[in-house]
């Protein structure tokens, strides 16, 4: 894993979310943290904030949701009722269920700086002033358990964490919970049902989570990023963060790039950043004998960006322009030796798998897109498939679906149609995948992906 | 709140909105989804996880339209939305036909068929399967998938209900109403992504009581009616007719099926007031001593009682002599020979039809006639129509628990002793209105956000009773106590409640603390209701549950100007209220009178008199010289003894009217006719009173003429032959079909015989015709429906055609007539006194009655599922009072009486009160004993 780069001529602080890891990759202690000026924000806070300034203070800054939808972080707080009145617990909930593929962001922050999420959630609590934390966590992710053990057991020890918070009569407390590992854990409210050991399907809005969450109490659930941003914009103020971006959405964000790069990994980059800088500086190119088809932007539920298109700003707001979204800002690149259809059929294949099974389209429709796709792929295919394709893209939007995982799975397959047409019609005209034919002499023989 | 959409409860008018289907404006109810509104105004918009009575929840996305709105900007947009997730609101816009819409819906089909086998031409469902329905009205006919179906493993559910998981279209409705509504625990979803596994973790008999919903939920053949598989018939070639369940007092209301004259299978018939959808399984599958081998069919004589005996022989003869078939006629002729001229006492049955019941007290005169209850039913159901006289009270209907935001049982075992009570109250607690839901603008029809915010809030039920029952589950907190606590219990509730009810003495400091809780719980609602009833033997707490009622009532109306409380009492059989209301004296006061030489001849209606009396007295009747008439549906002891048996129809075979638990008459129409010689009882009285001489019944054609009679005698039943339509009903000339169009056969089934049309039987009891000429569902007033179909809707899910659940937009007609309400109130009832704390005796412990759903009613248990599932007679303890007797569990227990003593081995029940034991009511090898009762247990030592 990449360690943090940091922005050329930009002080340390403006890279406010790998600022105190550690060079030696072992999660940043809580000394470690606190000479970064960990929990200063927090300490901010309790000193003299009321928790409303803490909310404005989040929507000032701009901050979008990490998670890949982009809503903004200030707003979903500011909808909690506050007050004596408001029901009790209220719960702060930080959805660490990253199962999107391509996407390896969280598990790098919580590895290496677990005590910024503890704060950023400390501060949601104090804002929202709610009661208890959980932190829901994809279950392959043992050592981002570990490092987030040992940070909540360091921060309970100094005060930080537990009943009256570093003695300002603020209690909160957070637990680790293990997710049992399904990808539909990663919809947030999927993921309370699951945290209230009910069948993890997504839950009908209204009610929304703030207003009956988890055990039907007011809830904020935000992506871990999201929550580790929250601290450096408390502590040095909106204004600052929103200077940190290169468009006006203010901040940074951990972008990383999978695929055939000379330099796989992920780097803190200041939202805007072009992805053909990400690209072609942080990840140094594509190998040796390798050309750039297209990217999938923000992990597989995004929909391809040509190659030739890839002077886009990274922002949640500019991705809008090439046809796609940023989601989780997590590159997966498509070579010129890869098969698309190949690798739409892996991605249609993940999400039919992953489908709770809950509404007919994503239950059924990803299961049929994903026969059709491997029909095609294996030389069974008919011309007519693609209508059929076209079809389950179409009764997969994301109206016509419970939740967002079969119209996510659908993006990339509309977006393959549209971009790859060609290879689709090959497949069928010429009775399976050339790439596939063509493997064992490929001129870089470091394993295909498919 | 207006009338609420799931539970059909009115409330005040509902708030009309305007709303645009089709580009054509509406008035519907405000808060409604848009599927309901749709369906309800006659729109065919199909569906698969929506349920009227279980809400919506948006998985199927079969119902999609366009929606149309206008966005903050004030642009025109529209979508695809799912109608059942779609609220009506003032201007709401939705399109079912436009074109996007109905090639998603033919679509949505499409996915959910990918693995369904498409073996219609072998499944039990087909042509009352609403996949089948909905596949058809989408269009949907060609298949484009290619790849592998997935398949399943079935299981074993048990003696009631069907497993073929490969024909599920996981619509979730089963575990929605088996876990959600029914409270079952062993039964859930399993899997993922398209292997969603709806059923067990193993193979098993199902635990829930109301297991064979799942027949009438499934929208395909996953579920089935196993018991009717086994002599499968294509369900349009049954014959139906509205009827009413016989195996307990609710009277809740089905439509039984016939073919080849035998009873098929029992589905539900939607009630109002009653049952709502749903059926218990004893009433579902309980029917099957309709057909059962111990029927009597033809009518016999003893020799002896035959005429051309010289007197001298009959004594001794009659004993040794068989019984003889005899032509009907000549039955009767022996019969009213051998009644002329005698005192004759007459037994009624609880479970006989009201007219037949008043034909015997015709026959014998009030002073002679006498219930067959035994002698603890009819004190306990005699109190509760004491306290249905009190003017100040008014018995409720299960329906109104509905209304209820509290509820308080008493000492019953509801899921045994009135099942669907037990469904009624599962169902209100997820329903009622709660804080969150109601901040959030959660509607109830929106059954994944309630069902989920259901599961976190606190209870609204409170439970006391003899022993654990399985409602306590779901109770917020729950007492088990001896009856007489219970009666003190529910005293001091009331004292607390309205200071002026009368405190009880020497309260115990944990007895006070209760009744303060309980107290605060139940007189804080705006309309607590308490449920009591018959089951646990005790008078008095039938009386104090009313004492009770009447204090939450004057607490209501002191702090908010209303009458609010209900109460709801339980009966045990289906025509208990009816023949209690009938008059007369008790049984053993009849058997008392044969004793006394008071009579000298007796007719025994319908009734296992075993089963309702101590067998000694049995014995004693049995063996005196008196001649015995029977009307009898099922042989017994008596029927064994009898000189005259002649064969009684059931309530499958008869047309007849009961009196359920709340005083609501209710007809019932007979499915099949009867065989052989099988009458309905009244005419078999009716042509005894003929021939005997007697003018009352000359003027007795119909069912209709018998209640009429019975109006004129008795103003108490003023109203029952209004239940339903008369005999005499005609549309345009034409009866209601009891045959579906569909039937088949007509010709073919005696073909070997003759190739014509057989004529239909006549019926001339009922406004119904045993053909299928006559009027269909559609066009079938609601009383005389004798099937939930419309064209285009085979299964049950049609039933929305007929408005019937969906009751504020079309409201349901009331079930029946609730007789108690308009006659003339009576005077107050006695109320009871505070009985002494309960103190265990040295040597003796107090016996309770345990009810079993399977297995303590006695029709039902002709049912050899039922049989399978019905306990082996047990003695329950608690562990103390086992060790006292140095006793374990499976030990065997001797019962010592004066009169009789019997074995079963000893049951741990560690809820039951110390110093209580409790014994199964009613299983075979188990004697009748008045309980509760005093007795002696003793380990019978092994040799």
């Amino acid at each position: 894993m990449t360690s943090p780069a940091g922005i050329p001529g930009r002080p340390a602080e403006d890279r406010p979310l790998t600022r105190a890891m550690r060079a030696d990759g072992r999660p940043a202690t809580i000394d470690d943290y606190m000479a970064a000026g960990g929990y200063e924000g927090l300490r901010r806070a309790l000193a003299g904030l009321r928790p409303e300034e803490v909310t404005a203070m989040v929507t000032d800054s701009g901050l979008r949701g990490r998670g890949g939808a982009g809503y903004s972080t200030g707003r979903k707080w500011s909808t909690m009722p506050l007050g004596p009145d408001a029901p009790r617990p209220k719960y702060i909930v930080c959805n660490g269920d990253e199962m999107e593929p391509g996407s390896f962001k969280d598990r790098f922050l919580l590895e290496r700086n677990p005590h910024l999420l503890l704060e950023g959630m400390l501060l949601a609590g104090f804002a929202t002033e709610a009661d208890e934390g959980y932190i829901f966590l994809r279950s392959q992710y043992d050592s981002a358990a570990a490092a987030l053990e040992g940070a909540i057991a360091e921060a309970r020890a100094r005060g930080c964490l537990g009943a009256d918070v570093l003695g300002s009569g603020f209690s909160f407390d957070i637990e680790l919970h293990l997710s049992i590992g399904r990808y539909i854990c990663g919809e947030a409210s999927a993921m309370l049902n699951a945290l209230e050991s009910q069948r993890a399907n997504p839950r009908a809005r209204p009610p929304h989570m703030t207003g009956a969450g988890l055990f039907s109490r007011p809830t904020v659930v935000n992506n871990v990023e999201s929550f580790m941003s929250v601290p450096a914009i408390v502590r040095h103020g909106p204004d600052w963060w929103r200077g940190l971006s290169l468009i006006d959405e203010g901040g940074t964000k951990i972008f990383g790039v999978a695929g055939r790069a000379q330099r796989t990994g992920c780097w803190e980059l200041p939202i805007g950043t072009p992805m053909r800088e990400l690209i072609e500086v942080h990840a140094g190119g594509m190998l040796p004998g390798y050309g750039l088809r297209a990217v999938s932007p923000g992990g597989a539920s995004t929909p391809f960006v040509a190659a030739d298109r890839i002077d886009v700003p990274l922002g949640f707001s500019t991705m809008g322009e090439v046809g796609s979204r940023l989601g989780t800002g997590t590159l997966m690149l498509l070579d010129d030796q890869t098969c698309p259809v190949g690798m739409v059929l892996n991605m249609i294949q993940f999400f039919a798998q992953e489908s709770c099974g809950w509404c007919t389209p994503c239950r059924e429709g990803l299961q049929w897109m994903a026969a059709v796709l491997e029909d095609i792929e294996a030389g069974r295919g008919r011309p007519e498939d693609i209508g059929v394709l076209a079809e389950g893209v179409w009764f997969m939007q994301s109206e016509m679906c419970f939740c967002d995982l079969a119209p996510g799975a659908a993006q990339p397959l509309e977006s393959a149609l549209r971009l790859f047409a060609d290879d689709f019609a090959r497949h069928v005209d010429e009775g399976g995948c050339r790439y596939r034919r063509r493997r064992s002499d490929a001129p870089a023989a470091r394993g295909t992906l498919w | 709140m207006s009338g609420d959409p799931q539970t059909g409860v009115q409330g005040g008018a509902p708030d009309l909105v305007t709303v645009i289907i089709d580009g054509v404006e509406y008035q519907a109810e405000a808060g409604r989804n848009m599927l309901e509104v749709a369906l309800s105004l006659g729109f065919d918009l199909p569906f698969f996880c929506w349920h009227p009575a279980m809400g919506s929840i948006g998985a199927c996305r079969q119902c999609a339209v366009r929606l149309y709105w206008t966005d903050r900007q004030g642009n025109a947009r529209s979508e695809i939305a799912m109608a059942c997730m779609t609220e009506a609101q003032e201007g709401t816009r939705i399109d079912i036909h436009d074109p996007e819409a109905v090639r998603f819906r033919a679509q949505m089909i499409e996915l959910m068929m990918l693995s369904h086998p498409h073996d219609c031409p072998v499944c039990d469902e087909g042509s009352e399967c609403h996949l089948q329905d909905m596949t058809v009205m989408t269009g949907h006919s060609y298949r484009r998938y290619r790849g592998r179906k997935r398949t399943f493993e079935n299981q074993d559910l048990g003696p009631f209900v069907t497993h073929e998981l490969n024909r599920c279209i996981t619509c979730y409705r089963c575990t929605r109403f088996y876990n959600d509504y029914a409270g079952g625990r062993d039964f859930g979803v399993f899997g993922l992504r398209n292997q969603i596994y709806f059923g067990r973790h193993e193979s098993g008999p199902l635990e829930s009581e109301f297991s064979g919903n799942l027949i009438e939920v499934c929208p395909t053949g996953v579920f089935d009616d196993k018991p009717f598989s086994r002599r499968y018939t294509r369900k349009w070639d049954l014959e139906s007719a509205p009827s009413v369940c016989p195996n307990c007092g609710l009277g809740c209301t089905t439509y039984p099926s016939a073919r080849y004259g035998e009873l098929r299978r029992v589905l539900s018939r939607f009630n109002r007031d009653v049952n709502k959808m749903f059926l218990c399984d004893r009433g579902r599958f309980g029917f099957e001593f309709v057909n059962s081998e111990r029927r009597v069919r033809q009518a016999r004589v003893t020799p002896a009682a035959l005429p051309s005996r010289p007197e001298a022989e009959t004594a001794g003869a009659a004993r040794d002599g068989e019984a003889a078939p005899l032509a009907a006629d000549q039955a009767l002729d022996v019969a009213a020979g051998m009644l002329r001229g005698r005192r004759v006492v007459g037994i009624g049955s609880p479970r006989a039809s009201l007219e037949a019941n008043y034909a015997l007290r015709t026959l014998v005169g009030p002073d002679r006639f006498f219930r067959g209850m035994s002698e603890a039913d009819d004190r306990l159901v005699g109190a509760v129509l004491e306290v249905a006289a009190d003017p100040r009270l008014r018995l409720g209907s299960a329906a109104d628990i509905h209304r209820a935001d509290a509820v308080l049982v008493l000492g019953e075992d509801l899921t045994n002793t009135a099942p669907m009570l037990d469904l009624t109250i599962r169902t209100w607690l997820h329903l009622r209105p709660n804080p969150v839901e109601e901040r959030n603008h959660i509607r109830r029809w929106n059954d994944a956000g309630i069902t989920r915010i259901k599961r976190r809030e606190p209870s609204a039920l409170w439970i006391a009773t003899t022993h654990a029952t399985k409602l306590d589950a779901v109770a917020e907190e729950t007492c088990h106590a001896a009856p007489d606590d219970l009666v003190r219990l529910a005293l001091a509730i009331a004292h607390e409640v309205d200071a002026g009810a009368p405190p009880v003495p020497d309260l115990g400091e944990d007895e006070a603390a209760l009744a303060r809780r309980w107290a605060a719980a139940l007189g804080a609602g705006a309309s607590p209701l308490v449920v009591a009833g018959c089951s646990s033997g005790s008078v008095e707490l039938v009386r104090a549950a009313a004492q009770l009622t009447l204090a939450l009532r004057r607490a209501c109306h002191l702090r908010a100007g209303v009458d609010c409380a209900d109460l709801v009492l339980t009966v045990p059989e289906p025509d208990s209220l009816g023949l209690r209301m009938l008059g007369g004296g008790t049984l053993v006061q009849a058997l008392a009178a044969l004793a006394r030489g008071e009579a000298d001849a007796l007719v025994v209606l319908d009734g296992d008199l075993d089963r309702r009396a101590q067998s000694l007295l049995v014995d004693d009747l049995l063996r005196r010289e008196v001649p015995i008439l029977a009307l009898s549906t099922l042989e017994d002891r008596v029927t064994a003894r009898a000189d005259v048996v002649l064969p009684a129809a059931t309530f499958a075979e008869e047309t007849g009217t009961w009196v359920n638990h709340e005083g609501r008459a209710q007809r019932y129409f007979a499915v099949l006719p009867p065989a052989a010689d099988v009458r309905p009882a009244w005419r078999w009285l009716r042509e005894l009173l003929v021939r005997l001489g007697r003018r009352e019944a000359l003027g007795w054609r119909t069912p209709d003429d018998v209640l009429a009679a019975l109006e004129l005698e008795l103003p108490a039943f003023r109203g029952a032959g209004d239940a339903a339509p008369p005999a005499g009903w005609r549309s345009h000339g034409r009866k209601v079909a009891r045959q579906p169009l569909r039937r088949s056969g007509r010709t073919a089934v005696d073909a070997d015989r003759t190739v014509h049309e057989p004529a239909p039987v006549p019926d001339a009891d009922s406004a119904l015709s045993y053909s299928l000429e006559g009027l269909q569902p559609p066009a079938a007033p609601a009383a005389l429906r004798t099937r939930t179909w419309w064209p285009g809707w085979n299964s049950s899910n049609g039933l929305h055609k007929f408005g019937e659940e969906l009751a504020a937009v079309r409201p349901a007609p009331p079930s029946g007539v609730r007789l108690l309400d308009d006659a003339e109130r009576g005077r107050e009832f006695t109320p009871v006194g505070a009985p002494a704390r309960f103190a265990a005796r040295d040597g003796e412990l107090l016996l309770v009655a345990l009810h079993h759903i399977f297995g303590s009613e006695e029709l039902s248990m002709h049912t050899p599922g039922v049989r399978e599932l019905a306990p082996a007679p047990y003695i329950g303890l608690n562990a103390d009072d086992a060790e006292r007797l140095g006793a374990r569990e499976g030990d065997p227990l001797r019962l010592w009486l004066p009169w009789m003593d019997m074995s079963a081995p000893l049951k741990l029940i560690p809820s039951l009160p110390p110093g209580t034991a409790g014994l199964p009511r009613g299983l075979p090898g188990v004697p009748y004993l008045p309980l509760p009762a005093w007795v002696r247990l003793t380990r019978v030592e092994e040799r």
